[in-house]
């Protein structure tokens, strides 16, 4: 590899790739985002290299192991490019009718392509399956394309050229107004505007500035950050560093979790990838701007996402989180203005300018642009992740992409934002996807991960549940949180033994108001959400159960009562 | 334990304070748990108090200050799993192994940990003896699975 010193070696680089690859060559893409590994996919890995070594086609048939498709439930995945054959389901035993049937045969395997579950129709291309053609895979659509240990294979579609035209052709404050024209809303949890975070930490007096990916994805039930960030991390990558020229910014610092190996492996791999051609360092595509990049790791605890821990973890100290009213974007790492952002919204930035704030803004509603990433998990046929423009309705994601409810059971609500975000009842299910109609309906979108729930379970568990994690996942710095979420606890844990009192409910907003005002950071303040969003919805069933009810029949300490 | 895989560690980051999480990390994964000598090591090494030291040592949950069993199991009680019935696979694994979440056997053959959500929740229920990932288990499947250990 050698360096590229300027925007026109680097446009020479990619002819250079382009005119090496042939676009009929047949590659097998198989998916080994962390579902389909799952599910047996590395089998079926060394099965197809077995198969192609044994039939002497190595230098005729590449194959990739790639980042995460999205169809996880039909995982493990595999697509015969560049006719974009999708396969289902896939073992190790079906690996040589492939090779022989479809990668040199040309002939689809009938047995093996997606069958729609209530029409019965077949499709046999990537692009036909209603799953992919229904979504805006803006995000994710280059993940089945591309090997993410290859930055030659990023370069081929496109890569780095919004960098290059960052640098290039805009000034940092052109840079800071594209995103903020764009109305670009933070990915994590909170929808800030991403553009404003950014002038603030630009204009913060100090002239070292940090810039952060936030990778820690703690949020159980969300997996879509992992998903893009291990089958393409050089577009978050590309991202961040356009982000840290608008701000002024030499030094990044990745925030990730340690217990996803092959996370780890593609993140190292494309930095030092990126360093080589001196896309990261000193003076990149010879604009004079210089910036580097080092990876930190989550090591297990919940709370060091929460953006004032996660800074104090990246000093190597015990991630506590810092009150509230100290803001990072002016006081961060080591006191210093530190703007962090996670992997989606870094993600974003090169589309926004590459092709510009006036197509993002066609996207998504009002006040909600762009597409979001979707984990879909729970009570649902398909467990997946679905790239969709803000907007889309909730009834789409559910029973379009999720193809709706397993087992006949009805759905009774959805949760949003793991265990300190909300519920919705089924009944709200025609809402938009939007940042502040949900907010509005007191489930904030989180992440955007999305757990459904039918009618067999029961709300007071599910509560008692995210308090009983968040129990353990409090730092226990402040009384509020640490007191608080013992105490909800305890009353919940009660109920659903069946020993509920009286006043309990009562009792359990009283202390949700004190920890929701009193407590040190987002992490405390934001607790008390899950609780408060179910007995706005579905009080009835916490009251049941004060009269020794479940009535999703689902406390088994109550259907004991229930049959005395 | 192998005293120099953890020296070499140590060396790669001596000095370095901030890189405390990643070389107790590093150790960690090396050696499955951190003996109370290597913490101090460590403290010298990175030129931290070992107070602080101890205190990342027992604040997250990745770390262990007691040797592993020869196989760790993970089970996954992230809400999907939770709801898709972790808490019985959960239970299935306590019976068998005489273990609770956080201990290890007499004969340091299992170790047993609940995890958060691993970030494939199609999977679920799902448990993960080392590196390998047991899918969409069901309790009466599990005496099975754990019986390819020895």
């Amino acid at each position: 590899m050698t360096r590229i010193n300027s925007a026109a070696e680097l446009e020479e680089l990619r002819q250079g790739i382009l005119s090496k690859k042939d676009p009929d060559k047949p590659s097998i893409a198989i998916c080994a985002g962390l579902s389909c590994l799952g599910l047996g996919n590395g089998a079926v890995i060394n099965a197809f290299k077995e198969e192609i070594r044994k039939q002497s086609l190595e230098a005729k048939v590449d194959v990739i192991a790639t980042g995460c498709h999205g169809f996880c439930e039909k995982g493990p995945i595999v697509v015969i490019n560049p006719e974009e054959i999708c396969y289902l389901q896939v073992t190790p035993e079906d690996v040589p009718e492939i090779v022989s049937q479809t990668v040199i045969g040309k002939k689809v395997i009938d047995r093996l392509i997606y069958t729609d579950p209530k029409s019965g129709e077949k499709a046999a291309l990537m692009s036909e399956i209603p799953f992919y053609k229904k979504q805006m895979r803006v995000l994710m659509g280059n993940n089945a394309k591309i090997n993410p240990k290859s930055i030659d294979d990023y370069l081929a579609i496109g890569g780095y050229s919004a960098l290059a035209k960052a640098l290039n052709e805009m000034s940092p404050v052109q840079v800071l107004e594209e995103v903020t024209k764009a109305n670009l809303r933070g990915r994590g949890g909170g929808g800030f505007p991403a553009g404003r975070k950014w002038e603030t930490t630009r204009n913060a007096p100090n002239e070292t500035k940090y810039v952060i990916v936030n990778a820690h994805e703690g949020e159980p039930g969300a997996f879509m950050d992992r998903a893009l960030f291990q089958g393409n991390p050089h577009s978050v990558l590309e991202g961040l560093i356009i982000g840290a020229y608008a701000i002024g910014s030499q030094q990044g610092f990745i925030y990730t979790r340690h217990d996803t190996p092959e996370l780890r492996k593609n993140v190292d791999i494309a930095l030092a990838q990126a360093e080589e051609y001196g896309l990261l360092g000193e003076n990149i595509l010879g604009s004079g701007f210089s910036f580097k990049v080092e990876v930190h790791f989550d090591v297990g605890i919940f709370v060091s996402g929460e953006s004032s821990a996660l800074m104090r973890s990246i000093e190597g100290k015990a991630p506590e989180p810092k009150p509230k009213y100290i803001r990072t974007s002016v006081h961060g790492i080591w006191d210093r203005p530190s703007n962090l952002n996670n992997v989606e919204t870094w993600a974003n930035v090169p589309q926004i300018i590459g092709k510009g704030s006036e197509w993002y803004n066609s996207i998504g509603t009002e006040k909600s642009k762009g597409t979001k990433l979707i984990s879909l998990s729970g009570h649902v046929c398909n467990s997946t992740v679905v790239e969709v423009p803000m907007g889309t309705s909730l009834k789409e994601i559910v029973y379009d992409f999720g193809g709706g409810i397993p087992n006949g059971k009805k759905l009774k609500a959805i949760h949003f934002g793991g265990p300190m975000g909300g519920t919705i009842p089924e009944s709200l299910i025609d809402n938009p996807l939007d940042f502040d109609v949900l907010s509005k309906l007191g489930a904030s979108m989180g992440a955007g991960d999305m757990l459904m729930m039918d009618e067999g379970t029961c709300l007071v568990e599910v509560a008692r549940f995210f308090l009983d994690f968040l129990s353990g996942e409090s730092c226990g710095k402040c009384v509020p949180c640490r007191e608080g979420i013992r105490q909800m606890l305890n009353i919940l844990t009660n109920m659903t033994k069946g020993k509920g009192k009286a006043g309990d409910i009562e009792l359990m907003e009283e202390l949700a108001e004190v920890i929701g005002a009193a407590a040190l950071c987002s992490l405390g303040r934001s607790v008390q959400n899950p609780l408060l969003s179910m007995l706005k919805y579905f009080r009835d069933e916490f009251e049941a159960h004060i009269e020794k009810r479940c009535p999703a029949h689902s406390c088994k300490a109550l259907i004991a009562l229930e049959g005395v | 334990m192998d005293n120099d895989a953890i020296e070499q560690i140590l060396n790669k980051y001596q000095g370095q304070s901030r890189q405390l999480i990643r070389v107790m990390m590093e150790i960690q994964e090396e050696n499955h748990w951190l003996p109370r000598e290597v913490m101090m090591k460590i403290s010298e090494k990175l030129e931290v108090p070992f107070s602080r030291v101890l205190r990342i040592a027992t604040y997250y949950k990745t770390f262990s200050l007691t040797p592993k069993g020869r196989h760790e199991i993970h089970v996954c009680t992230g809400t999907a799993c939770h709801i898709r019935g972790a808490q019985s696979v959960l239970e299935t694994v306590q019976d068998l192994t005489g273990i609770k979440p956080g201990e290890t056997d007499a004969e340091h053959k299992f170790s047993l940990e609940t995890v958060n959500c691993q970030g494939c929740c199609t999977c679920g229920p799902m448990l993960k003896v080392d590196e390998k990932t047991h899918s969409r288990i069901s309790s009466n499947e599990i005496a099975d699975a754990l019986k390819k250990y020895d």
